[in-house]
């Protein structure tokens, strides 16, 4: 069994006593110390997101912001080493995107956000993964002159998941349950300034909530309170994710993988397909023309038995043609799911392939994703 | 009957000169929300230290090995449906299999309860 681990060589989230007192079983994870589940368990934490609502800490992530002389220069700036269309991201407004390299490769995945009301702002504000942070600040010092870029350590972030999500946060933060999907604005969260998205890693409707570190724990407290809400650990935040068919960066993403191959072509805006210019576009701008060499797809398995990170995909011939990503058993699902990379002629769905666990072999379908249908809270068609 | 244990937290129940085998409640409590067991075939024949079963819980795979060495003659499929009996009943309802053991004096060298018990105490 683990060792217990050694908090001196961890950084602690300002929630980290809370956790504790909440029976939190704390892990390392990016070079913190969090909670991988509470008491209830895993499959309770699971079920808790899907069906009323959860909380978790995410204040582990990086919050940056860009800031320019103004912020469609500051947009004119990270387009270069992004795809998505940035300049035209309303104010209030946030979008996906991904950091490239110069090859194409992906150096992060992260939220951007055109902070409203459009007060004279110049700035663009980013959300980070942990394990990235150094090199993305690196990175973008280096590549974006004339914006400064600032690591906001002094600010911490929650995750509100789940349907009943919104009833419970308007007690606390009137208005915030008018948000719709992928929009952000600040309020006033029982005396406290919070800014809050209507975004999520779970694929259930659901809110992040940016707030002074020093705040962070009456604010968790008060939304503890509610009967809706429980606390929610990694283990859940990772099975959440993998159902809603969201890439976990070091995993399903790292400095290899193109958006094209990862499926993620949402991320390249049409006007950027157009003209190119971002780091990366000759490669990304060729797969599109010519495909990718692999594809990143939703495996679903026949029954309970997992297929982990590493585990080799093989075509009906036996032949290797690809390597799973993520997998783990699916409590929505109900069956256990993965993703992998596969060459293109395997990612077609309904193909049937075998995934190798020990020295068994698994057989699995190609499935679109998302493994369950987001539930989103967006602006009726 | 009396149920002896390892360091790698499985217990071995005798009885005459079968054995059933499982993992203990502090391990199910470690590994947390069992979801799939692979459990041996029948007839296989394991050695002390062999592994015979994996344990996947929603975050990982874990191994089990054998505490005690014998012949498998019977297996537990109600966890092939229903693996959380593990985490419900891991020295009851949640066995993984039964042994036909090929030296009972083995037994004797692993840890009663309360031996067990103080060991817990000293990880």
């Amino acid at each position: 069994m683990s060792d217990p681990i050694s908090d001196q060589t961890l950084r602690q989230t300002p929630l980290a006593d809370l956790h504790r007192d909440l029976g939190g079983r704390m892990v390392p994870f990016a070079g913190f110390a969090m909670p991988l589940q509470f008491p209830s368990g895993i499959l309770a934490e699971h079920n808790q997101v899907r069906s009323a609502a959860g909380l978790f800490d995410v204040s582990h992530m990086g919050q940056v912001s860009l800031v320019g002389d103004n912020v469609e220069a500051v947009a004119a700036a990270l387009e270069t080493v992004t795809p998505g269309n940035i300049i035209g991201l309303a104010p209030g407004r946030m979008r996906y995107t991904v950091l490239l390299g110069d090859d194409g490769g992906i150096i992060d995945d992260l939220m951007v956000t055109r902070p409203s009301p459009d007060n004279g702002e110049r700035r663009l504000a980013l959300v980070v993964n942990a394990d990235r942070r150094d090199r993305d600040l690196a990175y973008l010092r280096q590549r974006l002159p004339g914006i400064d870029v600032k690591l906001h350590d002094d600010r911490a972030l929650l995750a509100l998941q789940g349907p009943q999500a919104a009833a419970a946060l308007e007690r606390h933060a009137a208005g915030a349950s008018d948000l719709r999907f992928m929009a952000s604005a600040t309020f006033d969260c029982d005396g406290i300034a919070c800014q809050v998205s209507r975004s999520g890693y779970t694929g259930e409707d659901g809110f992040e909530v940016s707030v002074a570190a020093a705040e962070l724990v009456s604010v968790a407290r008060a939304l503890l309170d509610e009967a809706e809400i429980e606390p929610i650990g990694l283990g859940a935040r990772d099975s959440l994710r993998l159902e809603a068919g969201l890439c976990l960066y070091g995993h399903d993403l790292n400095e290899t993988t193109s958006p094209v191959e990862a499926d993620l072509g949402f991320t390249i805006a049409k006007r950027r397909r157009e003209e190119g210019g971002f780091a990366g576009a000759e490669r990304i701008l060729g797969e599109l023309r010519d495909g990718p060499a692999r594809l990143r797809v939703g495996l679903q398995l026949d029954g309970r038995a997992p297929a982990r990170e590493g585990a080799e995909i093989l075509d009906d011939a036996g032949r290797k043609v690809g390597i799973v990503t993520s997998g783990s058993f699916g409590p929505t699902a109900g069956v256990a799911i993965a993703m992998g990379y596969v060459e293109p002629s395997a990612a077609v769905s309904g193909t049937i392939l075998t995934l190798k666990v020990r020295s068994r072999d698994l057989a699995a379908t190609v499935v679109e994703m998302p493994f369950v249908p987001h539930r989103y809270h967006k602006k009726p068609a | 009957m009396s149920t002896r244990y390892t360091p790698d937290h499985e217990w071995v129940r005798l009885d005459g000169d079968t054995a059933l085998i499982g993992i203990s409640n502090y391990a199910q409590e470690q590994l947390g929300d069992i979801v799939f067991i692979e459990l041996p075939e029948t007839g296989k024949m394991l050695k002390k230290g062999d592994e015979f079963a994996v344990v996947e819980s929603v975050k990982a795979a874990s191994e089990v090995f054998a505490p005690i060495a014998g012949e498998v003659v019977e297996t537990n499929d109600a966890l092939t449906s229903d693996p959380e009996k593990v985490n419900a009943s891991a020295e009851g309802d949640g066995w993984f299999l039964k042994l036909k053991l090929s030296d009972p004096g083995e037994f004797e060298s692993l840890m009663d309860q309360e031996a067990y018990l103080a060991f817990l105490e000293t990880i």
